[in-house]
C-alpha cells in the first residue's frame, strides 16, 4: 500500500485494471531511502493533497533533540475521510443519491439491485459499483439489466473505501440526479467503520441468517439507517423470528427504519422504492 | 482486519502533519478509541508498528486513550456510560438507548522533534 495517496499496489483493482496506473504516476525516493510510486489519476479536487515533498530531518545540535507537541484538527481522522467528503461533494453536485449497501454474503444484495433497476426502469437512472474480492460476475449480472456497473476488486482487502470509489465515481461518471447503489465487500463487520461519501448506508440482512445477527455484528447494524430484511418468502420454512431481529436491531440503533421485502417474490418492493424515492428526494 | 487500512490512515495523517508543521520525527502518537468504535485497541497497536516501519513515525510510541462509550435514553432521557451499542440505560433498565458519544477514533496530538 502506498502510503501517501492510498492506492493499493498491485491489489485493488477497477474492472480488472490496477488503480495504481504506473504510467500515470512517478516514482520518488523518500529521505529515508523508500521509494514510492504515485498515481495522479484522480477525480479529486481541492483539498486531495498531491504534495510529495518529504521534509527532511531537521539539523540538531548535538545532544538531547528538542521536542514539541503538534495538534491534529479534531475532524481529520485519516485522509480517507477526506476522499469520502470528496466523493460527497461531487455526487451532491449532481444531486446522485448514493446508498452503501452492506451485508454478510449471500444476503442477495445483487439479486435485490437487479431488481430495483429493473423496476426503476424509465424512471431513474441507475449506476452500480459492485465491490467483491475476486471476479467481476456482479457486475456483468448487473450490466445484464442494462445499468451501468464499475466492479472493484479488493484483492485481499476486506471493505470498500472512499478513494477505490472516487476512482470507480469518475469512471462511471454517473447522471445528473441518478441513484448510485454501491454494493460493498460481502462482509457484517469491517464495512461498517468505513465512509465511502453515500448518503445512508442500507443494511441487507436475509432471514436465513439468524435473528441475532444485529446484537452480533452492532456496529454494522447502528451505522445503518435502514435493515431489508431480505428472502422474506422463506419466512413459513424458516424459525426466523421476525419481531426479534427488529427488537434486537432497535437495541444497537433506535432509529433504524425496517422494511421486509422479497428480491424473488416482489414482496415489499414497492415500499422500498418508495423509501428510495422518498429519501433521495430529501 | 481494518485496522490496518486505519493505521494506514492515520500514517497519512502524521506525514500530511509532517509536510505542514515540518518536523522530522515522531516521537509519540496520541491515539483517542472510542469503546463503541469499531477499532480493537490490541490490533491496532500491531497495525500501526507494521505501518509506520521505514516511516516518519518508525519506532513512535503509539499512546492510545480510551474514551468511555455513551448514550441518551429514549425513555428516561438521562445518560448512560456504556461498555456495548446494546446495553440498557443504566438508570431505567429501558433497551432504547441512542449512542451520543464513545463512536469515533482520532489522532488529538503528536509529539515530534
Amino acid at each position: 500500500m502506498c502510503t501517501t495517496c492510498g492506492c493499493g499496489q498491485g491489489e485493488t483493482k477497477i474492472d480488472g485494471q490496477a488503480v495504481h496506473d504506473p504510467e500515470h504516476g512517478h516514482e520518488h525516493t523518500h529521505a529515508d531511502g523508500t521509494t514510492h510510486s504515485h498515481s495522479h489519476d484522480h477525480i479529486h479536487g481541492e483539498g486531495h493533497e498531491h504534495g510529495h515533498t518529504y521534509v527532511p530531518a531537521h539539523s540538531h545540535a548535538p545532544g538531547v533533540p528538542q521536542s514539541r507537541r503538534v495538534q491534529i484538527a479534531p475532524d481529520s481522522l485519516a485522509k480517507k475521510a477526506a476522499y469520502a467528503r470528496e466523493n460527497r461533494a461531487f455526487l451532491a453536485g449532481r444531486r446522485v443519491f448514493a446508498l452503501n449497501l452492506v451485508s454478510s454474503p449471500g444476503s442477495g444484495k445483487t439479486t435485490l439491485l437487479v431488481k430495483t433497476i429493473e423496476a426503476l426502469k424509465g424512471r431513474k437512472g441507475v449506476a452500480v459499483i459492485e465491490g467483491d474480492q475476486q471476479t467481476s460476475q456482479d457486475a456483468e449480472r448487473i450490466r445484464a439489466t442494462g445499468a451501468s456497473a464499475v466492479q472493484i476488486n479488493t484483492g485481499k482487502g476486506c471493505h470498500l473505501d472512499a478513494h477505490m470509489v472516487g476512482h470507480a465515481i469518475q469512471q462511471l461518471d454517473p447522471a445528473d440526479k441518478s441513484l448510485l447503489m454501491i454494493e460493498n465487500v460481502g462482509n457484517l463487520v469491517c464495512p461498517a467503520a468505513f465512509d465511502l461519501g453515500e448518503a445512508h448506508k442500507v443494511v441487507v440482512l436475509s432471514v436465513t441468517e439468524g435473528e441475532d445477527k444485529p446484537i452480533k455484528y452492532p456496529d454494522m447494524f447502528r451505522a445503518a439507517k435502514l435493515m431489508l430484511l431480505n428472502k422474506c418468502d422463506l419466512l413459513p420454512h424458516l424459525d426466523f423470528d421476525v419481531d426479534q431481529a427488529i427488537a434486537y436491531a432497535r437495541r444497537v440503533n433506535p432509529d433504524i427504519e425496517v422494511l421486509r421485502v422479497s428480491a424473488k417474490s416482489g414482496e415489499g418492493m414497492d415500499e422500498w422504492l418508495g423509501w428510495l424515492e422518498q429519501n433521495a428526494a430529501k | 482486519m481494518h485496522e490496518m487500512s486505519l493505521a494506514e490512515g492515520i500514517l497519512e495523517l502524521i506525514e500530511d502533519a509532517a509536510r505542514r508543521e515540518g518536523f522530522g520525527r515522531v516521537r509519540t502518537v496520541f491515539l483517542e478509541i472510542g469503546r463503541l468504535s469499531s477499532v480493537e485497541p490490541e490490533a491496532m497497536a500491531f497495525c500501526f508498528d507494521a505501518v509506520t516501519r521505514d516511516s516518519i513515525a518508525a519506532g513512535a510510541r503509539l499512546e492510545i486513550i480510551a474514551v468511555p462509550g455513551s448514550g441518551i435514553c429514549l425513555d428516561c432521557g438521562r445518560e448512560s456510560l456504556l461498555e456495548a451499542v446494546y446495553d440498557p440505560c443504566e438508570h431505567c433498565g429501558a433497551a432504547l438507548v441512542r449512542v451520543t458519544g464513545g463512536t469515533e477514533m482520532r489522532v488529538r496530538e503528536l509529539d515530534v522533534e
